[in-house]
């Protein structure tokens, strides 16, 4: 019997949409100019970047000028924390939320290294901010606020519309790692009053190796990276074509596929209350209301989350855990821990995240096997009901 | 090759498929280590019988490394006296399991400590001299879980 695959790890990356390969197709062995070439081959390479940064920039309601090639959300989320605080030397305040991704957290720790004040906006336990807190901290000394739009582990999508607001109000700046929501959660940068904000192409069906972060005009920021002066001096390096190419196209496909989150969202909502009938001692981690299309987080009481992990993979299902055992730190997700659980029960936490290929009958096989293998689990376990 | 984080076969084969499984009813002696905060906890029970362990099983919260380990202690245990068990090193362990990641050492390490632990609840239990080693371990190890 052909083993069973199932791919439900969409927020680690995403499979790259076969028109986004069509389109890259030609920027690999025909179109091969550098876009500082002044050569005919080197200007339609460039023309071709400038077509995906118009895509990119009209989909979040941007300026084309705002867009900021780079080669992934990590090196945008860098860019945004650390070129901010490099042209803005005199406030040394950063306001973070305690969910957000390593990237930010870890330029952030690197910041404070270098003499910044770091303050964690906390997080309630659906993983939504807390805007009194919030409110109570915000002032004109704070140069910059960095909030996470959709959650990479719980899926929680903040009001970042309201956190823009108030920035704004208050003459701060505020970034937004966008890397999950984008494509899922429509984004206005001018209506919403984001000064920075994050896009990675993997996420979206894109390829790896292309990322954005929308910078608005105005937003004093210094490059991260020297050399050529790329992307209006940004950030330097040889623009990656077939790869913006390809994220350009992505986008593009997102747009016109609006109606693909409302059938994602429908089989998340099929998978989370089947699960939670039919196990017993589990429940739903992040907010049940404000939430990515595609993301299921669960904890197992009595379960540790890589053994669960593994016993699905052997059934052919990706997923992901916020368990101890499987990073690389030995710690629990820091995001479920923000949220008040404790660890252990962070250890027992898988996430399946849908997507464009998700199908009913993959649900229903994984409806199927949970059980069993968290069943499974709970018979080694020392610990019984 | 196998990335650093990667399981060998063996681990994998263990993991899916533990040995020795399950609680025994009356046993000789039962060794507890490791914390639910950490993620692991392994529960070793032991039955001796003329000094042999005879039977060997255990429960194991915790990663598939940890669970594998739990598993290769009672096939590596059963059969041999409480002197040989004694002497038993996690070294053995990592080796009949074609080795570990090196993240995953020290469930290499805990799975030592619950013998040592179910060793000396038998030797107290009975009255029994409890070997100096055995002693500094059960004193290593309860000072750690805390």
């Amino acid at each position: 019997m052909k083993k069973r695959e199932v791919y439900l790890d969409y927020a680690a990356t995403t499979p790259v949409d076969p028109k986004v390969v069509k389109a890259m197709e030609p920027y690999w062995g025909k179109f091969i100019g550098n876009t500082m070439s002044l050569h005919s081959q080197g200007q339609k390479a460039s023309a071709a970047v400038e077509k995906a940064r118009e895509i990119i920039a009209k989909f979040i309601g941007a300026e084309t000028e705002e867009i900021v090639f780079t080669g992934s959300a990590t090196e945008s989320n860098n860019l945004a924390l650390k070129g901010v605080a490099e042209a803005n030397p005199l406030k040394k305040k950063i306001l973070i939320s305690s969910v957000e991704h390593d990237c930010v957290v870890e330029s952030a720790k690197w910041l404070a290294g270098k003499g910044y004040e770091i303050k964690e906006i906390p997080v309630n336990r659906e993983g939504l901010i807390g805007f009194e807190w919030f409110l109570g901290e915000l002032s004109e000394e704070i140069l910059l606020v960095s909030v996470i739009h959709g959650n990479n582990e719980v899926g929680t999508i903040q009001d970042i519309g309201r956190i823009g607001n108030v920035c704004r109000e208050k003459g701060v700046l505020f970034h937004t790692d966008a890397s999950q929501s984008f494509g899922k959660v429509p984004i206005d940068v001018k209506e919403m009053k984001i000064d920075l904000l994050t896009v990675s192409s993997h996420k979206i069906y894109g390829p790896k190796g292309a990322a954005v972060l929308f910078v608005r005009n105005g937003v004093a920021i210094k490059p991260i990276l020297h050399g050529g002066g790329h992307e209006g001096g940004l950030r330097s390096s040889t623009v990656n074509v077939p790869a913006i190419v390809g994220m350009g196209k992505a986008v593009e496909i997102a747009e016109k596929s609006k109606t693909e989150n409302l059938k994602i969202r429908k089989l998340r909502d099929k998978l989370i209350k089947g699960i939670l009938e039919s196990v017993e001692d589990c429940w739903l981690n992040g907010d049940i209301n404000n939430r990515l299309s595609n993301n299921v987080n669960i904890s197992f009481a009595r379960v540790e989350g890589e053994g669960l992990l593994l016993e699905l993979d052997r059934r052919g299902i990706s997923s992901s855990t916020g368990s101890a055992c499987s990073s690389r730190s030995l710690e629990p997700s820091h995001v479920l821990l923000a949220m008040g659980l404790t660890a252990p029960e962070a250890h027992g936490s898988i996430r399946f995240s849908l997507g464009r290929r998700t199908t009913e009958a993959e649900i229903n096989y994984v409806l199927k096997v949970v059980p069993e293998v968290v069943k499974k689990l709970r018979k080694i376990s020392p610990f019984k009901k | 090759m196998r990335s650093q984080f990667q399981y060998s076969k063996k681990v994998l084969k263990h993991f899916r498929n533990p040995h020795n499984l399950g609680k025994i009813k009356d046993p000789s002696g039962v060794g507890e280590v490791g914390n639910m905060a950490c993620g692991d906890v392994m529960k070793l029970y032991i039955k001796v019988k003329n000094g042999v362990i005879v039977d060997v099983k255990f429960e194991t919260y915790g990663c598939a490394a940890a669970i594998a380990t739990s598993s290769v202690i009672t096939d590596l245990v059963k059969g041999k006296t409480i002197d040989e068990a004694i002497k038993m090193t996690n070294k053995e362990i990592i080796d009949s399991l074609d080795g570990l990641p090196p993240i995953k050492i020290h469930c290499s390490l805990l799975s030592v400590d619950a013998l040592n632990e179910a060793i000396y609840d038998y030797l107290e239990k009975e009255r029994k001299e409890i070997p100096k080693e055995v002693q500094e371990r059960h004193k290593r190890i309860k000072t750690l879980e805390h």
